[in-house]
């Protein structure tokens, strides 16, 4: 048996409450009255120039003639009240995103970690349908990481459900009554994009995910103890019912949760791009979590060919992220198509550093660390590059809610980093406790042989 | 060049052939060479031999099919006539360079496969019409053949490799080995 050692109970828990304080800091200075984003405006247009016109830029609008000259107060009195009415207009939509960020921040971050502990889930139910020989010895440290999964999923849930009726609408302007009142294409999916309708949905994802969780934890920890291998055969055939519904509800959730910070825009492969990013960091949490539990002397089974098999998922899913990533990017780059280009127009204007960034930490680094034979088998090197791969998927997320929600006011400051804090912290205290609840092996496990003597 | 013994010891299993490796490779004889119906995992670790680099071969070759491209399709779409082909921006590689990924791509598998199998075939020497070198037509079927070059130890080596399961050992005058 595992204990949770007290220095990372410890350490998860100062994660948490720096986090949380990072948070409520971040949702303290957001609330910016109009006087104050509109001097705020003006310095920048003072200072920088550029920033403030960018912004101008985005809004969809203002004229070229207003983008020139906006801030300049004096300088255009004969705009008269058309112009007062863009400047509120600029105005307001500014303290909008600056009022969004810690929403967003918070959003984005219990996004991520809620991805890995599904993305694990998915791979458990793959190598149990599919009989893996070498992964059982590795079950538990996967059971251990998707106990994160009720309660992450709940949060995300809550956090989308809160930003429409404690917050202003702050990460899906579908939740806003006087938008799709305004605008046509919202209207006419509002028969799918409505709060109680996204709430049922949202809960039928989760509960389905946490029933297979849930079973499959009881029937693998039954296994262990058994004398036949019913157990077994429960596992294999909830797992085989689980993938199916799985992958429907994985799109699904990726539409609801993610898309639809974008009401007007929409991808047919969205939801495979989604998956691929879960997959890839819940299979690099599982190597990570490993490779720590082994430091530790916990789990002695667990050789170098366990982590080169793991690694090698790692470098594979990394390519298939990247393969769909491009895929859906360059085939509307091409038709280049205004209603579908935006969505890339906005990112690559104001994202280019993170949008082009995590290409590079997504794939390029994990195809050229991770493609020698021999670099899979080092501890320390599966580390580094999982890390990486962590950090560049927590950007992908980032670049697919931020855009959206603040547009060009994005900064990774305090309201991003606490809340990765807090939702690590809370990560680490969960999974490490589940980590103590059952044996690090699986007992009576009919592969379990295969898998502790598994070399490649 | 002057006639050389070599000593031919056959086997009918894998698993006693494994074994017998590793008896031979113990008592300091030079194994020449194996002949196997099939491959046999752990016969190269046995046998001590120097791990491959084909892969590291084909990594490069990648590299040369990606530069291949780049640079065929940088000269043909940007340099030498850069036409307005329905709007895209062939002003520069990198704002056109979307559409040239699956180019990219592929030349870079094909090069890397090819001349990775290729190089194969070259340092296995492996060609049509090339006349084929088994000593025994039946190890391609189902038996193993150990062959050892004997130095004036003749009797002591084929005590040994009779101990080891060999079914058949026979001596044989090999002319201008190799």
């Amino acid at each position: 048996m595992y204990t949770f050692s007290n220095r990372l109970k410890i350490f998860s828990i100062i994660l948490m409450v720096i986090g949380t304080v990072g948070v409520g800091i971040s949702f303290m200075t957001s609330h910016k009255s109009f006087k104050q984003v509109e001097q705020l405006l003006a310095e920048e247009a003072h200072h920088g120039g550029g920033h403030g016109e960018e912004a101008e830029h985005a809004a969809p609008s203002h004229g070229e003639q207003a983008t020139n000259n906006s801030h300049g107060e004096t300088a255009h009195a004969e705009a008269g009240e058309h112009h007062v009415d863009k400047h509120k207009e600029h105005v307001e939509h500014v303290m909008h995103q600056i009022a969004n960020r810690p929403w967003s921040a918070l959003y984005v971050a219990a996004f991520f970690f809620m991805m890995i502990a599904l993305g694990v889930l998915a791979f458990y139910a793959i190598q149990i349908a599919s009989q893996a020989g070498w992964s059982p010895v590795l079950f538990r440290v996967m059971e251990g990481i998707t106990a994160y999964l009720l309660p992450g999923a709940l949060i995300v849930l809550g956090i989308a459900v809160a930003s429409g009726t404690i917050g202003h609408y702050n990460l899906f302007i579908w939740m806003d009554p006087e938008v799709v009142e305004h605008d046509k294409l919202i209207k006419g999916k509002s028969g799918f994009l409505n709060l109680p309708w996204f709430v049922i949905r949202g809960l039928i994802f989760i509960a389905g995910w946490s029933i297979y969780r849930h079973f499959s934890r009881k029937f693998s920890i039954a296994q262990d103890t058994a004398d036949d291998n019913r157990n077994f055969k429960k596992s294999f055939r909830i797992a085989a019912g689980f993938l199916v519904f799985f992958i429907y509800t994985e799109s699904m959730m990726s539409w609801d949760w993610i898309m639809s910070v974008d009401p007007h825009w929409f991808s047919t492969l969205f939801g495979w791009y989604v998956f691929a990013s879960m997959f890839v960091s819940g299979i690099t949490v599982i190597a990570l979590i490993t490779i720590y539990l082994k430091s530790k002397g916990q789990l002695e089974f667990v050789n170098e060919n366990h982590l080169h098999d793991v690694a090698k998922y790692m470098f594979a899913f990394s390519i298939f992220w990247t393969y769909l990533w491009f895929s859906q990017f360059m085939l509307i780059w091409y038709s280049n198509i205004p209603e579908e280009v935006t969505y890339f127009v906005s990112r690559f204007n104001d994202y280019k550093l993170p949008f082009l960034g995590m290409v590079v930490l997504n794939f390029v680094f994990p195809i050229l660390m991770l493609m020698n034979a021999d670099y899979k088998r080092i501890p320390w090197f599966v580390v580094m590059t999982g890390l990486v791969i962590l950090f560049g998927h927590y950007i992908d997320i980032f670049n697919m809610i931020m855009p959206a929600t603040v547009g060009d006011r994005w900064f990774i400051g305090i309201p991003e980093i606490s809340s990765i804090l807090l939702f690590a912290g809370l990560f680490i205290f969960v999974v490490f406790t589940a980590l103590t609840k059952a044996p690090l092996l699986v007992k009576r496990y009919p592969f379990r042989k295969e898998s502790e003597e598994f070399h490649y | 060049m002057e006639a050389s013994k070599v000593i031919h010891a056959i086997y009918t299993d894998d698993d006693v052939l494994m074994s017998a490796v590793k008896k031979v490779k113990a008592e300091r004889h030079h194994i020449e060479e194996i002949y196997t119906p099939f491959p046999v995992h752990g016969l190269d670790k046995a046998m001590g031999l120097a791990p491959t680099r084909i892969a590291i071969t084909a990594f490069m070759y990648g590299l040369v099919g990606l530069t291949v491209a780049i640079v065929m399709m940088n000269f043909i779409m940007i340099e030498d006539w850069p036409q307005n082909i329905g709007g895209k921006p062939s002003f520069s590689y990198l704002e056109n360079m979307p559409a040239f990924v699956p180019i990219m791509f592929e030349l870079t598998v094909f090069f890397a496969a090819h001349l990775m199998v290729i190089t194969f075939y070259l340092r296995s020497r492996m060609w049509p019409f090339k006349n084929a070198e088994n000593p025994d037509p039946r190890t391609t079927d189902d038996h193993f053949l150990m062959e050892i070059a004997v130095h004036g130890n003749e009797n002591e080596l084929q005590s040994l490799l009779a101990d080891t399961g060999a079914v058949e050992i026979n001596i044989i005058d090999k002319e201008d080995a190799h």
